[in-house]
């Protein structure tokens, strides 16, 4: 769209324009177009011709009311967006439907705005949805509002009627906390206090349209709030690690220690990571960059890296307020996805504080059975994840403050987290957990089956004594389960208790037991779990007979090499001292072999890896083969 | 943050919110300026890696150095390319250039379809598209994850709800999703930024002797150059930010009837 003057700006505004159906929206943007030289050439002439042709009258809204269903009934069906510019800056502006069947039109227009224009016709008055739309305004956080009283020419231009309505419009938004900027009485059709004083209404001494405009203040998102940098995806390249994501807010440099939450984890900014841009080590809110971590612990999407001095909340209920646009109501008892930043989590409604009519701000009544928040309803209610999330309040922090509800395949409600004594993060995550992972004997096997969302495998760990084994299928455990993963681990102790009792050391028995490990992990496989084993498992035939028993793709062979010595070393239980007093006969390493590997998935150099960097290698080789292997993780 | 610098962490936000939610993805380059910034962005979005293919839908109707542009780059930054020619129509020589059908039947097969031929062939589930709201009016109502139906048919009617980057990434098997990183852009925004970047645009858009420059490129049948002398990207900065023309005056097949466009594009032109 040119610019009126030629000038470059680089300001943008984006304005969304809402209110009652008929209530001269679409009318008043042609206008605006029309009376600041913004319509390309030749359009205002081809709209007159198309309307000639057609034996209608001609209408400003056809401008913008481009779909063939619009212009036929006269009403805007969808949202769309076109430019223009000032002196001071360019405005984006968003025509939003005004009829209530197309809301969710309207909140998609408005949800991206920065400021709202809010037309009320001067001879209907103030109708159902000039309320709902302001309401719904105020819900999606715009605070800028300009009121505009449309058709004033159908009132004579009568000063009385504008004071009238906008008394009792003020009144409406006082009530819902909303202070409106401007006032202003107008008449689309005829370009009354649009673009230029209105000589028809000389009794009004306040801004025009195009005046009020530029007094609105773009957003800018401040400095210095607390870090959040959701992780939207992480990437391999080049042989690095690199976790991609936008800054919602604050910022972050090299060297920067970032708390991940959920994950609950630590590492220090290596390096920020951008493509044909002047290098720098530091990235501001609002940036879509890549990092790079010192420490390579395993952070996927939906993490949100902060400081951790200033961490979000972290926590599995919340309370909210909520729009609801599904053609199926929003119900208690039923399974939803969250979307919050990069998070996405099954949750449900905990309980329903109040459903509003967002029209009259009455709360709508429900019987006792009946818990749901119908199409268009507001409410306030409390929701329940199946597991923690990381989040803020929206007063505070916008971006990480609110979400969507997406029910099978639409997203069908949109939310703002309401403040409320939320607990703050504790550091002790194992105390945590307790009242975290809930569980309810009432699961069927269909909802486990969905809920699973990945197959079965069996991650194979061998290697010597103390070569740390159990230490990483127990990390690899725990983190596999936070990632909602179905996971068990098979310890190589724990079975001697029990299953393998009655056998001994010999390599029949070792044989033997590790048979008898492999078929019980093959069970757990099928049974739909990532089952993780923990034994010396020192014979290749032995490895390789289990490997047969799964079929291809779904058994993970993890070596956990250490070298002799340091395995020697660690000796945790005392076994390589009894081994070499000969107090243990057959002792892998010292007077029973060892066979390595030939061709492992995976190879654990634990004596220079910690635990958190191994368990991130088996998890990054977990994903990097979902397509190639029928393992989803 | 200066206007360009938004545009592109949006776009890039886009470009990964993609890559992350399809598997099968591939993004459309028509070699004009609109989709070479798209491209530009997907390498800003995956640090220098474009990882996914480009299609070019090619009706063989093209601007012959288009071709050759095309498949300089595609050397140039490693990048993989898909060509799409629905087969069957061009054999069968039913084309406007032929004489044998209508600017706006002949974008339906040739484009459309062959689109359409690809995405089935290869079981694209997301497709990039470079549109821009400022475009033309009905590209104003997008979204930017906009769904098409098992014919590629958009439902402008009942689109999704769209806030705050959520977007519609869960979709019935046989739909597809078009995800349009630019809709947000305008044309002198592309022309800003490709001079910031300095991004290699094909040269058609520059005015040669005579006084002409492409300012939309297209089949060459149905596209005609404008009057300029603007030969260099500054000098279309400036020429754009005093222009009254619309972008696609130069673009014959949208004029054929009031609503040649909107039913071009709910058919899943575009």
């Amino acid at each position: 769209m040119p610019a009126p003057n030629g000038s470059p700006v680089t300001e943008q505004l984006k304005i969304v324009i809402v209110g009652h159906v008929d209530h001269g929206k679409s009318t008043f943007v042609g206008r605006l177009f029309h009376d600041t030289g913004s319509l390309p050439e030749g359009k205002l002439e081809q709209l007159r011709q198309i309307a000639e042709r057609r034996g209608v009258p001609f209408e400003w809204a056809n401008l913008m009311d481009a779909l063939q269903s619009e212009r036929d009934q006269n009403i805007t069906i969808d949202t769309a967006q076109i430019w223009f510019q000032t002196a001071r800056r360019q405005y984006v502006i968003i025509d939003a439907p005004g009829h209530k069947e197309f809301l969710k039109n309207m909140i998609t227009g408005a949800a991206n705005a920065e400021a709202a224009l809010l037309l009320i016709d001067a001879h209907e008055g103030v109708q159902e949805n000039s309320r709902r739309h302001g309401y719904l305004l105020n819900l999606l956080g715009i605070r800028q509002i300009a009121v505009l009283v449309n058709k004033m020419d159908l009132e004579n231009y009568s000063q009385a009627r504008f004071h009238h309505i906008e008394t009792e419009y003020r009144a409406w938004l006082t009530s819902i906390g909303v202070q409106p900027k401007f006032f202003i009485p107008i008449a689309a059709r005829t370009g009354d206090n649009i673009a230029s004083a209105s000589p028809n209404m000389p009794w009004w001494h306040g801004p025009t349209v195009l005046e009020a405009l530029d007094q609105f203040q773009a957003t800018h998102t401040p400095a210095g709030q607390p870090l959040r940098f959701p992780i939207q995806d992480v990437y391999r390249f080049d042989e690095r690690r690199i976790l991609a994501g936008r800054i919602e807010s604050g910022s972050l440099k090299v060297g920067d220690k970032l708390l991940f939450l959920p994950a609950n984890k630590t590492s220090t900014v290596k390096t920020v990571e951008r493509w044909s841009a002047p290098p720098s080590d530091s990235a501001v809110a609002g940036e879509s960059i890549g990092i790079t971590l010192a420490e390579q612990i395993f952070v996927a999407r939906g993490a949100v890296a902060s400081l951790e001095s200033s961490p979000p909340f972290e926590l599995s209920s919340f309370k909210a307020r909520l729009f609801w646009l599904g053609k199926e109501p929003f119900k208690k008892g039923k399974t939803y996805k969250l979307k919050l930043a990069t998070q996405e989590v099954e949750c449900e409604i905990q309980s329903i504080e109040k459903v509003i009519d967002a029209s009259t701000l009455e709360t709508v009544s429900r019987k006792e059975h009946e818990i749901f928040v119908g199409r268009h309803e507001v409410a306030e209610l409390t929701l329940h994840a199946r597991r923690p999330i990381a989040f803020d309040v929206h007063a505070d922090l916008p971006s990480t403050g609110r979400f969507v509800i997406v029910d099978k395949y639409d997203v069908c409600g949109g939310g703002i987290i309401a403040p409320s004594n939320y607990p703050k993060r504790t550091h002790d995550t194992h105390n945590k957990s307790d009242h975290i992972y809930w569980s309810r004997g009432r699961v069927t096997s269909v909802q486990r089956e969905l809920r699973n969302g990945h197959l079965g495998c069996v991650l194979w760990l061998t290697g010597l004594s103390s070569a740390g084994k159990s230490t990483i299928a127990v990390e690899l455990e725990r983190e596999l389960f936070n990632l909602g993963r179905h996971v068990y681990v098979l310890d190589g102790d724990n079975i001697r208790h029990g299953l393998g009792s009655d056998l001994g050391f010999s390599p029949a028995d070792r044989a033997e037991n590790i048979r008898r490990v492999g078929e019980v992990a093959k069970l757990f496989a099928d049974a739909g779990v990532i089952c993780i084993t923990a034994f010396i498992s020192p014979y290749r035939g032995d490895r390789d007979l289990v490997r047969a028993l799964l079929p291809a793709g779904r058994f993970v062979e993890v070596y956990v090499n250490a070298p002799l010595a340091v395995c020697e070393q660690r000796d945790p239980k005392g076994l390589y001292a009894k081994a070499r007093a000969h107090e243990i006969p057959e002792f892998t390493g010292i007077s029973a072999p060892y066979e390595a590997p030939g061709q492992p998935e995976i190879e654990l150099r634990t004596d220079r890896l910690t635990v958190a960097e191994s368990v991130a290698k088996i998890l990054d080789y977990l994903q990097i083969q979902d397509s190639a292997t029928a393992i989803s993780i | 943050m200066d206007h360009l610098s938004k545009l592109e962490n949006q776009s890039v936000y886009i470009l990964r919110e993609a890559f992350n939610k399809f598997e099968n993805l591939a993004m459309l380059w028509s070699i004009g300026k609109d989709s070479t910034v798209m491209l530009w962005l997907a390498r800003k979005a995956f640090l220098g890696h474009v990882p996914f293919p480009l299609v070019h839908v090619d009706t063989t109707y093209k601007i012959a150095s288009m071709i050759e542009y095309r498949d300089r780059l595609v050397k140039e930054w490693g990048l993989q390319l898909i060509v799409g020619k629905n087969e069957p129509v061009l054999a069968s020589g039913v084309t406007y250039p032929n004489g044998k059908a209508t600017r706006v039947e002949c974008c339906g097969t040739l484009k459309k379809d062959g689109l359409k031929q690809v995405l089935e062939q290869h079981r694209f589930t997301g497709v990039i598209v470079g549109v821009r709201r400022d475009e033309e009016p009905t590209r104003a109502k997008e979204r930017y994850f906009s769904p098409r139906d098992k014919n590629m048919e958009w439902n402008v009617e009942d689109q999704p709800p769209e806030l705050w980057d959520q977007f519609k990434t869960d979709f019935e098997p046989g739909t597809h999703i078009r995800i349009h990183p630019l809709l947000h852009w305008t044309e002198l925004n592309v022309w800003e930024y490709i001079e910031r970047e300095q991004i290699p645009i094909i040269p058609l858009y520059f005015a040669n002797e005579r006084g002409e420059r492409y300012r939309s490129l297209g089949c060459a049948p149905c596209t005609l150059p404008i009057k300029s002398k603007a030969t260099t990207v500054g000098e279309i900065i400036e020429e754009l930010r005093h222009t009254r023309t619309s972008e696609r005056s130069g673009r014959a097949q949208d004029k054929e009837s009031e609503d040649a466009f909107e039913k071009l594009r709910r058919d899943g032109y575009m």
